[in-house]
């Protein structure tokens, strides 16, 4: 029996009466996300009945579905059908829905050469702070009518409005996929790394474990297999890069706490206290370590990057400066005048 | 209903004293190029949409940052509206002067700060034009993905504003897709950093609500892009249609095979004479339809890609199918597609160009209504489609010096962007909504949707000094328009279901 429910009167229901009990609302959808941010307090808003697969036609690449849909729904229809989300969102735990996804705006392996959720991004539904249900983007690959709010709404954790429906831009997923094991040092793989970018070969993620470089290529067969060739190791298990995306690899064990750095992709290594894994082809980097969060961000600060920590409190969201801490003010004062969505989930007074 | 700035339904504009704001622009910025006798500022009155134009108040041309930083400042104390500008090649009229507002034009700052291979980056000012960054790219074997047809002019500064598209986008996306960092200034002069040098920033995503804002929301100062390794092949396929309803099924099945196609660009009848006319590319021009499916990437997989287009393609009903046998040939075939606009402009003494979305399958149904309103307006319309992505270039010909045919052709394209709303579409895919479609911007978004725009504007710019009356129409001009269109009878394609 489908479980498929459109329950956007009750979610649009229940934001009208916080609006006019001035009650906070903490939205959650699958709770796999909890780790980023701050704590908040607040009414729960659960969008996991509003849930279901609303349009799908794989030949127009896009795939609108509820907010409340699990991931896994999402990416078995695509499967299906040969396609995929090409910004791989982490789901961190099974019952991951599609509005926490995009609401967290986190990508996988694939996004130095794919684009993060927030490219993919083509519509939304959204209810507002004025307790409205409307309509933003749409389901067509170009649209520059208006302000961009649906990708606005990616990664902004449910501050500025709830979620209830997202349309994606989907692709095919590609011909050919290899995964390769290349054992070398750090230094020496992001200064491959760095080389290869400036060429067109097929590589689709790139990780370093201190130990080796890990690739996966993808593409047609003939530039897979002549990339294969060129750049030599051993085949991995393709596996890696669930186990990466979702941080169940070995070095997530370690119980020193997480951090998540995101720095300019040819940065080099970076001397910090603690463990690291290379993400991003060099883009992110995960490191375990006691340091404080003052002194990592003053150290990733040094090469342009921010630092994200891996669970809730003060020290998660990366501070932002003065002014444009205003304007983020700003902005949610006009779009959540009464401040009921998520309020300080990301920064405090947000 | 017109579409130049009408105080009555647009909002009110302060009242500016020129001597006074003249003398204290010349006390402030001793150094400022001003332009402000009638003759220096025409040239001024119009950007791509030519049809519509307005003598600037005054056109400043300033040269540095701190500059811009003054003139905002010394703006936003006496509440005198400021429209920025770049090359003004804009097709929606964003750049669009204002009689009571400063046109600040950002072509002086024209410098290539940084090409950075290992970084994958460019950082630019406003004023480098498009194509010069790939240029400049080009010895590192590196480009700029975003190519719309306009860029050997535009600039990267209106192409972030107006999140500019090409004939790539499908797969490598538009601008919006190919940013890192954009440095800014508010309304007050303050700087703003927005996306970072890293792939993501924290704090809400500033730099995607900024990207199209179309010069509402603050000035751009620097772009930083990202660069992209250059394709080693690229190969043109030009297939040839009896009905244009095949050509868009053709389409469809490329993507269904899995094949994302560099570009997928199609004509209809009319462009494909005008084009081969013109440029004489070796188009047939008999037929219905063409589609021209460029693949890229490397030799061994854009070679297996073009063999299963062909197949898809004469699988789809193509008469013929020709692979571009050399790169002569293949520029050439691309020239025909690229001049359209032109050879358009040679068939006719003026044309007006079109800028819908809609979802590919409703191609058929859409064309059909188009050449239905061609018919019942009296107006020949050429079609031209980024049929990859869904983007739609009708081009309404017509005769400005015959009366009536100028408010005829705008009442067409008018019906035509509602159709594309109607089926699920947008009013404008890649040129902006401008002046042009504000009246349109109506029909897509409801009056709450069009609140919430007014919401966004007012967290950066509360007292609306910013390109004043561009994207966002006034909900007093959506129930003027919208009084308008009960007044002329029903509303366009009541047979199709509203959503």
């Amino acid at each position: 029996m489908s479980k498929d429910r459109d329950m956007s009167q009750a979610l649009l229901d229940q934001v009208n009466q916080a609006l006019r009990l001035g009650t906070a609302l903490r939205i959650q959808g699958g709770n796999s996300k909890a780790m980023l941010g701050r704590p908040v307090t607040g009414e729960l808003v659960d969008t996991r009945n509003h849930r279901g697969i609303v349009s799908y036609d794989p030949t127009e690449l896009v795939i609108t579905a509820r907010a409340g849909t699990p991931l896994l729904e999402i990416e078995a229809a695509l499967h299906e059908a040969g396609q995929m989300l090409p910004c791989e969102p982490p789901h961190l735990g099974v019952e991951a829905t599609l509005g926490g996804a995009v609401a967290a705006g986190l990508s996988g392996p694939r996004r130095p050469w794919a684009g993060a959720v927030r490219d993919y991004v083509l519509g939304t539904r959204v209810i507002t702070g004025h307790g409205k249900l409307l309509r933003f983007g749409g389901e067509v690959m170009k649209n520059v009518a208006g302000y961009d709010v649906s990708r606005l709404m990616a990664g902004s954790f449910g501050c500025l409005g709830l979620l209830t429906e997202v349309s994606l831009k989907v692709l095919p997923q590609p011909r050919q996929c290899l995964s390769l094991c290349l054992p070398m040092g750090r230094q020496q793989a992001l200064a491959a790394l760095a080389e290869w970018g400036q060429q067109p070969l097929p590589i689709s993620a790139a990780c370093h474990d201190g130990e080796a470089l890990y690739l996966r290529l993808e593409g047609g067969e003939g530039s897979v297999q002549s990339a294969r060739q060129r750049l030599g190791g051993d085949e991995l298990d393709s596996g890696f890069w669930h186990d990466l995306r979702e941080q169940r690899l070995a070095f997530f064990d370690d119980p020193a706490p997480l951090w998540r750095l995101s720095v300019p992709i040819a940065s080099g290594a970076l001397n910090l206290p603690g463990r690291q894994l290379i993400d991003w082809g060099g883009a992110q980097r995960w490191l375990k370590s006691s340091a404080s969060a003052q002194s990592l961000r003053a150290a990733v600060a040094q090469v342009g990057g921010h630092v994200t920590g891996y669970a809730p409190g003060e020290d998660s969201s990366a501070p932002l400066p003065a002014a444009l801490l205003r304007y983020h003010r700003a902005l949610k004062q006009q779009l959540d005048p009464q401040g009921i969505f998520n309020p300080g989930r990301l920064y405090p007074d947000l | 209903m017109n579409i130049l700035y009408d105080e009555r339904v647009d909002g009110a504009l302060p009242a500016v004293d020129l001597p006074a704001l003249l003398q204290a622009l010349h006390q402030a910025l001793p150094d400022l190029a001003i332009l402000h006798r009638a003759e220096d500022l025409k040239p001024y009155e119009c950007d791509g949409l030519s049809a519509y134009r307005t003598v600037p108040l005054l056109v400043v041309l300033p040269e540095r940052l701190e500059q811009v930083q003054t003139l905002l400042q010394l703006c936003h104390q006496r509440g005198v509206p400021v429209v920025a500008r770049g090359a003004g090649t804009g097709l929606s009229g964003g750049a669009l002067p204002l009689a009571k507002g400063i046109l600040l034009v950002m072509a002086r700052f024209n410098r290539i700060l940084e090409i950075n291979a290992q970084g994958r980056f460019a950082r630019v000012q406003p004023g480098v034009r498009n194509l010069a960054i790939s240029q400049a790219a080009a010895p590192h074997g590196l480009y700029y993905a975003p190519d719309p047809s306009s860029q050997i002019a535009c600039t990267i500064g209106g192409n972030v504003a107006e999140n500019a598209g090409g004939v790539h986008c499908l797969k490598y996306g538009l601008t919006v897709h190919n940013l890192l960092k954009v440095e800014m200034l508010t309304v007050e002069g303050e700087r703003l950093t927005l996306g970072s040098d890293a792939l993501d920033s924290p704090g809400f995503d500033l730099l995607a609500l900024f990207t199209g804002s179309e010069g509402m929301l603050g000035i751009i100062t620097e772009v930083t892009v990202k660069l992209l390794p250059k394709p080693q092949v690229a190969r043109v396929l030009l297939a040839s249609f009896d009905c244009v309803e095949d050509a868009g099924r053709a389409v469809a099945e490329i993507i269904a095979a899995g094949i994302i196609p560099g570009g997928l660009e199609m004509m209809d009848n009319l462009a494909i004479r005008a084009a081969e006319d013109f440029i004489h590319a070796g188009y047939p021009v008999d037929a219905a339809a063409i589609l021209l499916c460029e693949l890229d990437g490397v030799e061994a997989d854009v070679h297996d890609d073009c063999q299963r287009v062909a197949a898809v393609l004469t699988q789809a009903g193509a008469r013929e199918v020709r692979l571009a046998c050399d790169e002569a040939e293949r520029a050439r075939f691309w020239a025909g597609r690229k001049n359209a606009f032109p050879a358009v402009g040679r068939i006719s003494p003026d044309y007006y160009c079109m800028d819908g979305t809609i979802p590919r399958r409703e191609l058929p149904r859409v064309l059909k209504g188009i050449s239905e309103l061609s018919e019942q307006y009296g107006l020949r319309v050429a079609n031209v489609f980024h049929a990859g992505d869904g983007n739609m270039h009708p081009l309404i010909l017509f005769d400005a010096n015959r009366p009536g045919e100028l408010e005829r052709a705008e009442a067409i394209g008018g019906k035509i962007l509602e159709l594309c709303v109607a089926v699920g579409g947008s009013i404008t895919g890649e040129h902006g909504v401008g002046r042009e479609k504000i009246n349109q911007m109506c029909t897509q978004f409801n009056r709450d949707e069009i609140t919430l725009f007014h919401a966004v504007k007012a967290a950066f710019d509360p007292q609306g000094l910013l390109n004043p009356g561009k994207n966002i129409p006034t909900l007093h001009r959506c129930a003027e328009f919208g009084a308008l269109h009960v007044h002329h009878g029903q509303l366009p394609f009541p047979e199709l279901e509203r959503f």
